[in-house]
């Protein structure tokens, strides 16, 4: 099969993927309307945080809370990606991919292509959002793009662990059952709050959790400027998820086939 | 050239489970080949392995000509696969799976949409083509299943139940498109727990039970192993004597059932016209005749001492 062929397989799949998000609200639900209930609760009753000494500066809390929205929404588009893998091999659909003359690779890389456009409208979707509430770009259109650009790849690198986990387990309630652990990396992280202003050991942990450098690199050109040092570390972060990631899937994978 | 040739197949899942231990067969191109046995007998896991989603723990098989384990992508280049209860994607419409399907099998974009709607019209999904699949019938669900099978025209098909669960008329419709596909030229590989289907479609029938092949040739050959026909004849009351002595001069007297009078015939429905007129000859009044033929359950039960599930008893003519 030449790499255009490869290609298109992977188009396809990745269209599909998206279509299914976008059909099954409890694939679409959990990537858009959690994390932007939770921004809105968490903007409008914690607003005052602001104003503690070593509080970065800020425009407003919703500046700073774009961040963390836009990497939950992320993280969640890998368990809405994961369950919906494992649903696939529950229901057998994943026997017809395995069948055809696809590599094993390609049915992964779909998904994770999917998640990647996903990733980039959770980025579109939250700037738009924290714009109409009235959230300042202080890094201008630059800012803009890197930040949808950043968001695609985070949900890209989250994307593996849910396939990894999809296809350790092939059953969606174990996929699913990951859902809490998602909050618990993310407030061991510097993603809704300052790690300067984390109390230990939360902030030891937050210190070597990859999420704070991604959810920074997100801040960053937000609330100030784009950083080169601070994108790069949140890249790192980045491709460390993604790193473990695809080791992990590609342990599943090879353990789902000695199986067969 | 086979195409289908199996070796001692074997599949192991733990030390305690053998699923297929040990068959060997050969099914020849353009062949329909049926696997006909009960729930847990062997049929699915065999079909797994030789569609290369499951690894053979002993044997071997080639599919096409092709080794299925170490030449399983040209395996799978080559067949067509329908599996068992049809895993569809309930969220996408029929035109998508099927556009999927083609462009899996490397079908350029074009030639996928234009392969994809001939199919649809092919097993009449056309006008259903743009609603999702969660909304079809089963019968639809099984013809989008094998439609989609066929979009890189396969030269062996393989259909795991292909009607299991299917109302007599979808049933009819997938055995007409199955017998079309092999006019074509298309080898077929089906697993049935239905006698019906093997004894209608299948030019050879391979009876499994407990993961062995227990009987194996056309419909006709294992029936006849198993015995001729028999007549069955309700008689007025008070005639059995005297239509036993008539019944005796055609055949062997064979025990009878709720009353009813069994003959075994030695020419088959040629006997029917002269022991009817006999009867009459003798006065004896016929109330009901029937003539039952052996029924590959009849084979099954010879074979394996037990009926397959849910199809008992004999078929009548």
């Amino acid at each position: 099969m030449s790499v255009a062929t490869r290609a298109r397989v992977v188009g396809a799949l990745g269209r599909r993927s998206l279509r299914q998000a976008f059909r099954r609200p409890m694939f679409f639900a959990p990537v858009f309307v959690f994390p932007s209930l939770f921004l809105a609760v968490n903007t409008g009753g914690a607003g005052a945080a602001v104003d503690l000494p070593g509080f970065p500066a800020v425009h407003g809390f919703l500046d700073f809370q774009l961040a963390g929205a836009i990497v939950q929404s992320a993280m969640l588009s890998a368990v809405s990606a994961g369950t919906s893998l494992a649903l696939d091999i529950e229901t057998g659909f994943m026997d017809r991919l395995m069948a055809a003359p696809i590599s094993r690779l390609s049915v992964v890389l779909g998904r994770l292509s999917a998640n990647v456009v996903l990733g980039f409208m959770v980025g579109v979707w939250f700037l738009g959002l924290g714009l109409i509430f009235g959230a300042h770009i202080e890094g201008g259109v630059a800012a803009v793009a890197l930040v949808i650009l950043l968001s695609g790849l985070t949900a890209g690198a989250f994307g593996w662990i849910g396939a990894a986990l999809a296809l350790r387990a092939g059953r969606v309630s174990v996929v699913q059952g990951m859902f809490p652990l998602v909050f618990v990396i993310l407030f061991l992280s510097s993603a809704y709050f300052p790690q300067a202003l984390l109390e230990q050991p939360a902030k030891a942990v937050a210190n070597v959790n990859p999420m704070s450098y991604i959810a920074d690199g997100l801040r960053e050109p937000v609330i100030a400027n784009i950083t080169g040092a601070v994108t790069l570390e949140c890249l790192a972060g980045i491709a460390i998820v993604a790193l473990v990631g695809m080791l992990w899937s590609a342990s599943a994978m090879r353990r789902r086939l000695r199986a067969a | 050239m086979a195409a289908i040739s199996i070796e001692g197949l074997e599949r192991r899942f733990s030390d305690e489970v053998l699923a297929v231990a040990g068959i060997d067969l050969e099914v020849s191109e353009g062949e329909i080949y049926a696997f006909l046995g009960p729930n847990g007998a062997g049929k699915t896991t065999t079909v797994r392995m030789l569609v290369t989603l499951l690894r053979p723990t002993g044997g071997r098989a080639t599919v096409a000509g092709y080794d299925i384990v170490s030449e399983a992508a040209r395996v799978r280049a080559t067949i067509g696969v329908a599996l068992q209860e049809a895993a569809l994607d309930p969220l996408m419409t029929g035109r998508e799976l099927i556009q999927l399907q083609a462009t899996l099998h490397g079908l350029p974009a074009a030639a996928a949409r234009e392969r994809g709607d001939a199919l649809l019209e092919r097993v009449e999904l056309d006008d259903a083509a743009d609603r999702r699949v969660g909304t079809y019938s089963g019968g639809m669900r099984r013809r989008l299943d094998m439609a989609s099978a066929l979009v890189h025209e396969p030269r062996v098909l393989f259909l795991d139940e292909p009607t299991t669960g299917l109302d007599p008329v979808s049933r009819m419709t997938i055995w007409e498109e199955v017998q079309k596909l092999n006019r074509e030229g298309t080898t077929v590989f089906l697993t049935t727990q239905y006698l019906e289907e093997a004894d209608q479609l299948a030019d050879r029938v391979g009876i499994i039970d407990r993961g062995r092949i227990t009987a194996e040739g056309t419909p006709g050959a294992l029936k006849a192993e198993v015995g001729r026909s028999h007549l069955e004849l309700g008689i007025a009351d008070g005639g059995a004597a005297k239509a036993n002595d008539v019944l005796a001069r055609f055949g062997e007297l064979m025990p009878a059932k709720d009353g009813r009078l069994c003959v075994g015939l030695e020419r088959g429905a040629g006997d029917l016209a002269p022991i009817v007129r006999a009867l009459d000859d003798a006065g004896v009044a016929v109330e009901s005749l029937e003539i039952m033929r052996p029924t590959l359950d009849d084979v099954f039960v010879a074979k394996t001492g037990r009926h397959l599930e849910g199809e008992e008893g004999e078929q009548a003519e």
